[in-house]
C-alpha cells in the first residue's frame, strides 16, 4: 500500500484516476480504516485528502453553509451557526460512533460508504444538501440523494471523490429533525431512521417539505408522498398518521438480526412521524 | 512496502519516526516508540483502549495512520502525570477503585480529560454518553463515573 497526501483536489483526483489497483479516500478513517484492518479491502493507495485546503472548513456561502469533505462530527457540533439553520444533519452526524470517532468521521466520508444506515444521509437528502464532486473531467455539483448507488456502492466515476457537502440557505421558520432507532441508548446502527425538513408559511401551516429514511431500502429513500400529506396542514392528527402511513408504505427493508421487515416498516413511519412534530417545533410553529 | 518519515510531537515533545504506509498510530506508539501507556483493545474503533487527543481532539489511535500524525499534536496517557505525581484524576481512579484489570484505564484517563477539559462540571449523563466508546469489562462504570465526578469536584475547587 502507498500513501499520499495531495495538496490540491486536481492532484488528488489525478492520484485517483492514474492509480491501476484497488484505491480508497481517507478523511476520517473511522470506515476505511476499520475495512482494512477488517480485511475486506486492501488499497494499493490510500489518498488522504485533509491537506487540500479548505477540506476541513465550514463557510457560509449563499446564505447557506459549505461544509468541507473532512470536517468531523466533533466540528460540526462546535459551529453553532450551522448547528442553528441545520439542527437535524448536525444532530444526525453528532449519532455516528463515540465520542473518538466523532473527533474524526465525515459527513462525506458516511455518505460514501454507502451504508444503507448511515445516519447523516437521510437529514442530508431531508436538507436537498448538494456534493461538490472533483474528478479528471471537472467539478459537478451533485444532489446528495444521487450519490448512493446501493450498500457499499456510490455513482461516483473513477478519479472522483466529493470535496465538500454545501447545505443551502433557509427561510425564516424552517427547520428539521432526524431521528432512529437504535436498541441501546449509544454506539448503534440504525435499524431505521427518518429525516424531515420543513418550511412554515406565515399561518404556520407547513409550506414544503422533504422527508427521507434510512435503513429501510438499499439506498437512501426520499418519500415525496409523505412530504405531500403535511404539507398545508399543521400536522394535525390526520396528517400525521397520512405521513406515516405514506412513510412506511415507501419502505422496502431486508430482514435480519437487527430488525424485521415489518418493525422496520412500522417504525420509519414512526420516526417520520416525530421527526415531523420535532421540525415543526423547531420551526417555531405550534403542535 | 516504502516507509515513511513523520514528524511531528508527542506531549509536547519533537519526535520523528518512520512507519509503513499502512501502520496505525497505535503501532507507532506502542511498537515504534515503547510508548506502551496506550493499549490496543479491539482496534477497530469500538473500545476506545488506544485513546488519544490529536491536535486537540479525542480519537481512537488505531483508527489513525502514523503517517496522518505529520505535523499534527499527539497527547497520550504518558504526558499526563508530572514526573512521579499523578493527577488528581489519576489519583482518583486509585482512590476509588475505579480499575481491575487496568487496560481500559489510560484511554478512559484520556477520554474523561478531554471532556473535564472542555467541561469542569459534567452531569453523570453527559459523562456517561461522553465515555460511550471506553469499555471496560472488569468495573461495571460506576466506579468509574464517581472517580472523574470525584476529580472533576476537586479540580472545580482547587
Amino acid at each position: 500500500m502507498r500513501y499520499a497526501r495531495p495538496t490540491s483536489a486536481a492532484e488528488a483526483s489525478a492520484l485517483l484516476a492514474g492509480e491501476t489497483g484497488v484505491t480508497r479516500i481517507l478523511a476520517g478513517g473511522t470506515d476505511v480504516l476499520v475495512q482494512m484492518k477488517a480485511g475486506m479491502v486492501e488499497p494499493d493507495l490510500v489518498v488522504d485528502i485533509k491537506a487540500i485546503p479548505g477540506i476541513r472548513e465550514i463557510v457560509a456561502e449563499a446564505g447557506g453553509f459549505r461544509v468541507g469533505a473532512a470536517v468531523a462530527g466533533a466540528e460540526l457540533k462546535a459551529h453553532a451557526g450551522l448547528r442553528a439553520m441545520w439542527p437535524g444533519v448536525v444532530e444526525a452526524a453528532n449519532l455516528i460512533g463515540s465520542t473518538q470517532v466523532q473527533g474524526r468521521c465525515s459527513m462525506a466520508g458516511n455518505l460514501c460508504n454507502a451504508s444503507p444506515a448511515a445516519d447523516s444521509v437521510p437529514a442530508l437528502v431531508a436538507a436537498d444538501a448538494v456534493a461538490r464532486v472533483h474528478g479528471p473531467g471537472g467539478v459537478r455539483d451533485v444532489a446528495v440523494l444521487a450519490i448512493p448507488a446501493g450498500p457499499g456502492k456510490t455513482t461516483l466515476a473513477k478519479g472522483e471523490f466529493i470535496t465538500s457537502i454545501f447545505l443551502p440557505a433557509r427561510p425564516a421558520n424552517a427547520s428539521d429533525a432526524y431521528l432512529r432507532f437504535i436498541p441501546r441508548t449509544e454506539m448503534d446502527i440504525a435499524v431505521a431512521s427518518a429525516g424531515v425538513s420543513l418550511v412554515l408559511d406565515g399561518a404556520g401551516k407547513v409550506a414544503s417539505a422533504r422527508v427521507a429514511l434510512g435503513a429501510v431500502a438499499p439506498t437512501v429513500r426520499l418519500v415525496e408522498a409523505a412530504a405531500a400529506a403535511i404539507v398545508g396542514t399543521k400536522l394535525d392528527e390526520a396528517a400525521l398518521t397520512a405521513l406515516a402511513a405514506a412513510a412506511s408504505a415507501a419502505c422496502s427493508p431486508i430482514d435480519d438480526k437487527r430488525g424485521t421487515v415489518q418493525f422496520r416498516t412500522h417504525v420509519a413511519g414512526v420516526l417520520a412521524r416525530r421527526a415531523a412534530i420535532i421540525a415543526l417545533n423547531r420551526a417555531g410553529g405550534m403542535k | 512496502m516504502k516507509t515513511i518519515a513523520v514528524s511531528t510531537k508527542i506531549n509536547g515533545d519533537a519526535v520523528d519516526f518512520v512507519c509503513a504506509p499502512d501502520e496505525s498510530l497505535l503501532d507507532v506508539l506502542r511498537n515504534r516508540l515503547g510508548m506502551t501507556g496506550t493499549k490496543e483493545g479491539c482496534g477497530t474503533g469500538d473500545c476506545g483502549a488506544c485513546s488519544v487527543t490529536l491536535n486537540g481532539r479525542l480519537v481512537c489511535s488505531c483508527l489513525v495512520l502514523g503517517a496522518e500524525a505529520e505535523g499534527a499534536e499527539v497527547g497520550t496517557v504518558e504526558g499526563m502525570a508530572e514526573g512521579g505525581t499523578l493527577t488528581v484524576l489519576q489519583q482518583a481512579f486509585i482512590d476509588h477503585a475505579a480499575l481491575q484489570c487496568g487496560i481500559c484505564t489510560p484511554g478512559i484517563l484520556v477520554a474523561a480529560k478531554a471532556l473535564l477539559d472542555q467541561n469542569p462540571d459534567p452531569t453523570d449523563e453527559e459523562l456517561r454518553f461522553w465515555l460511550a466508546g471506553n469499555l471496560c469489562r472488569c468495573t461495571g462504570y460506576d466506579k468509574i463515573i464517581r472517580a472523574v465526578q470525584s476529580a472533576a469536584a476537586q479540580m472545580r475547587s482547587a
